[in-house]
Order: C-alpha cells, then structure tokens, then sequence
C-alpha cells in the first residue's frame, strides 16, 4: 500500500472539507460507540476478561519463540505448510511463487490488513493475476481504486450513494440505492469467483499454537467461502496473533466482537487447520500460513511491546475524535487512528511519519476502550520522546520549549514576564474581553479568538491580599 | 489515595496552573475559597511556574524533569498539593514518578507528591467530604468531562454532586460530554484545522442543551471552547466549574466583554 503518512496535513485538511466523507463518519461513529458501550455493560466479566486478555498477550510475548514454533510443528503436523517473511518484500515473494505452482489465474481474499502491509494486491495483479476482494467493504474499496480506511470496516468513510454508483458502474445493472438490493448483488457477483479461483488468501485474527489451526471471525461469510472452496489457501497474519489454547482463544472471542463491533459475537467464528483431509467433503488441497515480521520481532523486549498485544478490534479508532474528524486515509498507511499512528512509525520507520503521534491531544478515550489494555496514548508519547532525542522536533518548537524552560526555571524571571505578557494582551483587549488575532500567533487566532487575561497574575493578587510568600 | 485521618485543619498548597494564574485568577480565588470554606489552610508558593506538562507532551523529558524537581520542591512540604485543574494534577500524580525512573531519592519524593496531589473538586469531595456549597447561580448549565480530570482522575460526579447545590442552577448534561474538545494543549495551534471541528462537534452538542452557560474544569479547554463561543458570535457563557461553586461567576466570563 502507498505511503502517505507524511502529507498527513495536507491530507488531513482535505478530509475535514470533504462533505461525502463527512456524511460518512458522523452516520458510523456514533454507532460503534453506542453499540461498544452496551455490549460492555451487559457483560459484568467484562473488565475482567480484558486484564486477561491482557495477560496472555503479555505470556505469549515473552514466549513468543516458543509459540511459533509449537504452532508451526502443529501447523505441519496438520499438512500444511508455514513460511516466515522478514518483511513484505520476502512476504510477496513467498506468496508469488505459491500462486505460480498453483498455476492459478484467479485469486479470492477475504479481508485482511497484513496484506495491505505486504502491498499484496499490487503484487499479484503486477503479475496479472486476477485479484478479487471478497469481503463486502474491501470489494467496495477494490473497486473505487482506494485503501482501506479503517481495520473492519474498510470502506466506512463511502456513503451509500456512492456505493450504489460504484455498482452501477462496474456491474452494469440498474443503479439501486436499497441498502438490501446493493448487498445482494454484490453477492450475486462475488458467488461464482469463490467457485472459480484457485487460490484463496484470507487474513488470520488468530493463530491457535496447541491445534495448529488459524481462525477468523467475520460477519459475511465471505472469509469461509475463500477458504474452503479454493484449491489453495493461504492464510496471511502477523507473527504476534499466535496464542496458545483453544482455552486463551476463548477469552478473545467474548470481547473482540464486544470490542469492535458491539456484537456479542461475529456471525461467523471459522477454524482452518491444514488441508482437506481424506473424507472431508470439502477444504484447500493446500494450506499455507504466511507469518509477518516486518518490525515486529524488533518491539519486543522494548517499551512498545504492549503494541503487539493488538487484537486490531478498530475500538481505539472508533472512539478517537480526531480519527472521527478526519477519517482513516488521512493517516496514510495501513494502520489509522491511534494504534496506526503507534504502528506506522515503528514499522515504517521515524522518517515520514512525524504527524501521526503528533496529532493526537492524549485525551485517553482509546486507552480506556482498549479490550488489551494497550497504554496508546504512553506509547504515543513515548514516540514524541524519540522524535525529540533524534532532533526531528521542528526547529521553531525547540526555539520555544528551551526558552519555556529557561524562564519557567527561574520563578522570578517566569512571574516577571507573566506580569508584563498580561498587561499587554489585556491593554491590548481594551476592555472588549478578547483579541480577534496576536502578534506572533502560533496558531490559535485562526479558528478561535484568545479569552483576554484580566490584566494581572493571580500570583501577584494573592501576594497583595494574603501577603504569602 | 491515602487511608491516614484527615488532620482538622490540612495544610493545602494551590498549585496555580500557568494558564490560570496569567488568564483567570477568579478562578484561583475561587478554589482557595472553596478550600478554607473546607477547612483547610490554604498557602500559594510563589516558586511555582508550570507542571512541565508542555515538556512531557513535546517529547522534551529534561525539561520537564527540571520542573517536576521544582514543583516536588516547592510543594513537598504540605499535606496535600490541590489544584483547579485535572490535567496538571495528573501530570504531578501520573507522569512524576514516571520521569525519576532512574533516580530512586527523586522517585521517592517524586511518588510521595503523587500521593497527595488532587483535582480541586475531587479533593473537596472524596477527601474532605463536602457535600454541597453556599453559592447561587442563576442559568441553565452544561459540563464539559476535560479528558485528564475524567480518565486519569476520576473526575466525574464530584462537579455535578456540587453543582447540584448551586441555588437556582439547573443541569442539563450534553451528548458526548466524555469526548475531547480538541485543545490538547500545542495540538490545537500544531493541527488548528481538526482542533476547530472537535470544539465545534463539542459545541453542537453543547448547544442541543439549551444551556446557557458551558462550565468546566480545566482552563485549557475553557479558553478553546470560549474562543471559538465568541468567534462564532455565540452569546454561551463559559466558566470554571470553581467559580460558580465559589459564587465568583459574577463578572464577565471567559472572553466577555467588561460590564
């Protein structure tokens, strides 16, 4: 997938003038938000099972080489096939040369996010591959030629009518504006690709280390229909899903659904392990599992290990307002809202990716809905600190915090300036209570006037009162 | 936090936020009021100047090291460090400990700070017991939950328990009132353009109330929801939640002209 994290502004601005998307973002985000709430508070484990999941997270983790390589012998055990890729150029390759023995032409994918991170639908197609999107979101996506903006629901910043005239475009069928009749055709397209591709990659929300099997949750269906009826599957997921119980897997599944969508549970909960075996009516004659590194392996042991505990359940992003201002596009990576703007510079590296931990007022929401307790906004922080110690802070903020510092260190210097800055905004109020605009505006005239200070420190009329020292 | 008997009479230090004490001094008024009418003796040092919260938030740790050890320093010596704001106090509660990671005397007096630094109204009510106040205000008023007194505080019913004392004040809560106005401290002037749609959904749904008057418990916020109230023309009154509890509100509010 493109990287445009660093016109993060520019994009960003766009998205808050963009009526379409807009529309889009004020009809879902409630939603999710309400739906979450319920789904909490009707569960009284809830709490509960979050610090669990959190545990397990954090076993796995300090274990992690050992869970993969008790999934993997499971994993072969089963007749399957796993394959680690470094990052997503091995990754492509890997999946290249499968597509290639499988002699496949067409290519189903139910959703998933470490393919985008792969740029994997680039790749293929390159090759000339037909690639179809399956899930519903994703296909809306594929064929607006755009990325995904947002981790479950792809397509989340699309309005309905532009839905409708995407399919009225690409099926040539008269435009519908039924939200059932749009989904029906949709599924009439899709039905006969499942049939006809020979491969079938889908995402893996978690990799099962005692059995060997890869599981996804979905509410389409469409995950199930890749997989089983391809002659190849081909599961892509990321190094740190691996958990290791069917027992664990238990406690995810109460509140990854909870978490993302509201929904006590998914439609459907679906268990891959291995290929078809011999009696089974159906399944992959193949089954490969494509674990990614790309810069994971590198955050553990250090502060942003927490970020592997990721289940990617969207909360934090559904309840972020400046995701629900802007939308996820503007973020310019895979990953969007807060645990994006945690991931993207880590994974892509501190160059580029200077406004995403940036752009955030640490208010806390998404830490307090996270179903793994992940310290976003900390680690957000944290990525400041690094931005700071490697000198990317733009040079006009240094400017300002080392003279902060140095009259913020000296109390009398500090309440001297202070005294004289309020004389001056309130001389310069003149009695209208508020300044329309300020020399040396750092930026806060543009949308809002500046209150006016009423012309002396509350320091300096406590001392005449009271008399403290 | 702490399980100690309250002494009859605790000596408070007033950590004076510097927005506070450059742009709002009722509001420091209001919060020794409402401290001594607690019973508290209440004292303001005059070595303070600023949390360090800019620093922290900059990535600046140094900075806001040197002024953790003199906040620590100016305020170690009283029985508890209140201030009207949840965001500096959390940054005395939260992050100081934090930021002596490696210096085990500074982490000590770091964490003995923490232990007693409150939020102005959570102070009076969960630690001093106060139930109500002796104040009037006549309007219709909505609160603003400001993020760091809500989530790392805890401040949530303590305002309302007493505004609802307040004589001929009506309350009248907002949608989304947990949701962050979008001031978040350098993030409103380094990214104005999203700060101004968060004040402005905050806004709206201020406005679906009814109320006249916008209250809340962190200046930061106050300033940026005023000044987009009187950009816009908007005739909303905004005030710290101390001043009408205290019955400072009386003068212009945040942004208005002098009457």
């Amino acid at each position: 997938m493109e990287f445009r994290s660093p016109e993060f502004k520019t994009r960003a601005v766009h998205a808050l003038h963009d009526a379409n998307l807009q529309k889009a973002l004020s009809n879902t985000k409630a939603g999710f938000v309400v739906k979450r709430a319920k789904a909490a508070e009707e569960m009284p484990e809830f709490e509960a099972l979050r610090d669990t999941a959190a545990e397990i997270k954090n076993h796995v983790l300090a274990n992690l080489d050992h869970y993969l390589e008790k999934y993997e012998a499971a994993v072969t055990a089963a007749g399957g096939h796993v394959h680690y890729a470094t990052d997503a150029e091995d990754a492509r390759r890997i999946i290249l040369g499968i597509c290639k023995k499988a002699n496949a032409k067409r290519i189903t994918k139910g959703k998933s996010m470490v393919s985008e991170e792969m740029s994997l639908n680039e790749a293929l197609i390159g090759e000339g591959y037909e690639v179809v999107e399956t899930d519903l979101g994703e296909y809306i996506i594929q064929l607006a030629d755009e990325p995904p903006s947002h981790i479950i629901a792809p397509a989340i910043h699309k309005t309905k009518d532009q839905v409708a005239d995407l399919f009225a475009a690409a099926h040539n069928k008269p435009r519908k504006t039924d939200r059932a009749e749009l989904v029906a055709e949709a599924r009439e397209v899709l039905r006969e690709k499942y049939f006809t591709a020979e491969v079938g990659i889908t995402g893996g929300n978690f990799l099962v280390a005692e059995t060997g099997s890869s599981v996804i949750v979905t509410n389409e269906g469409n995950g199930d229909l890749t997989q089983t009826l391809a002659k190849v599957h081909i599961v892509t997921s990321g190094i740190e899903r691996v958990i290791p119980s069917l027992d664990d897997l238990s406690v995810f599944l109460r509140i990854l659904a909870r978490s993302a969508t509201g929904q006590e549970t998914e439609s459907y909960t679906t268990f891959s392990t291995g290929p078809r075996r011999e009696g089974d009516i159906d399944g992959p004659e193949e089954y490969h599992v494509v674990l990614l590194d790309n810069g994971r392996s590198k955050m553990l042991g250090t502060r942003f290990q927490d970020m592997l505990r990721c289940i990617r359940c969207g909360a934090c992003m559904n309840h972020c307002p400046v995701y629900g201002s802007i939308g996820g596009h503007a973020y310019g990576w895979v990953y969007p809202g807060p645990m994006g703007s945690v991931l993207t510079p880590l994974i892509k590296g501190m160059d580029g990716t200077y406004d995403l931990p940036n752009a955030c007022t640490l208010n806390g929401r998404c830490k307090s809905v996270c179903p793994v307790r992940i310290p976003l906004p900390d680690l957000l922080r944290e990525i400041r600190h690094n931005q700071f110690r490697q000198d990317m802070t733009p040079k006009r903020q240094k400017q300002a915090l080392k003279l902060w510092r140095y009259v913020a260190e000296r109390p009398k210097l500090y309440h001297f300036a202070e005294r004289i800055g309020v004389r001056i905004l309130a001389s310069m109020a003149n009695g209208k209570g508020k300044l329309r605009s300020l020399p040396f505006d750092p930026g806060w005239t543009g949308a809002r006037d500046l209150p006016a200070p009423t012309g002396r420190t509350f320091l300096e009329l406590w001392q005449a009162k009271r008399g403290d020292k | 936090m702490s399980d100690t008997p309250i002494k009859p009479r605790p000596r408070v230090g007033l950590f004076a936020t510097c927005v506070m004490n450059a742009f709002r001094p009722s509001i420091g008024f209001a919060s020794a009021k409402l401290l001594e009418d607690a019973g508290c003796h209440v004292s303001v040092p005059a070595a303070q100047t600023c949390c360090g919260q800019p620093g922290l938030n900059s990535g600046d740790e140094d900075s806001a090291r040197a002024l953790a050890k003199q906040v620590i320093e100016a305020f170690e010596e009283f029985d508890y460090v209140v201030g009207p704001s949840g965001s500096c106090m959390a940054t005395i509660r939260h992050d100081y400990p934090n930021l002596f990671a490696d210096m085990a005397d500074w982490r000590k007096r770091a964490e003995a700070l923490a232990a007693k630094s409150y939020e102005l109204l959570s102070f009076l009510t969960d630690v001093m017991g106060v139930t109500e106040v002796d104040a009037e205000y006549k309007g219709t008023i909505t609160y603003h939950d400001s993020c760091s007194g809500l989530r790392s505080m805890g401040v949530k019913g303590q305002p309302r328990q007493l505004l609802g004392s307040v004589k001929g004040l009506t309350i009248k809560e907002m949608e989304d009132t947990d949701v962050c106005c979008g001031f978040g401290g350098t993030f409103c002037v380094k990214y104005p353009e999203i700060s101004e749609k968060m004040a402005d959904d905050k806004l709206a749904n201020a406005a679906a109330t009814g109320a006249d008057t916008l209250l809340g418990g962190d200046l930061g916020c106050l300033l940026h929801l005023a000044g987009r109230l009187r950009r816009k023309g908007s005739p909303v009154k905004v005030y710290h939640t101390a001043e009408v509890l205290a019955g400072l509100a009386d003068g212009p509010s945040l942004g208005e002209e002098n009457r």
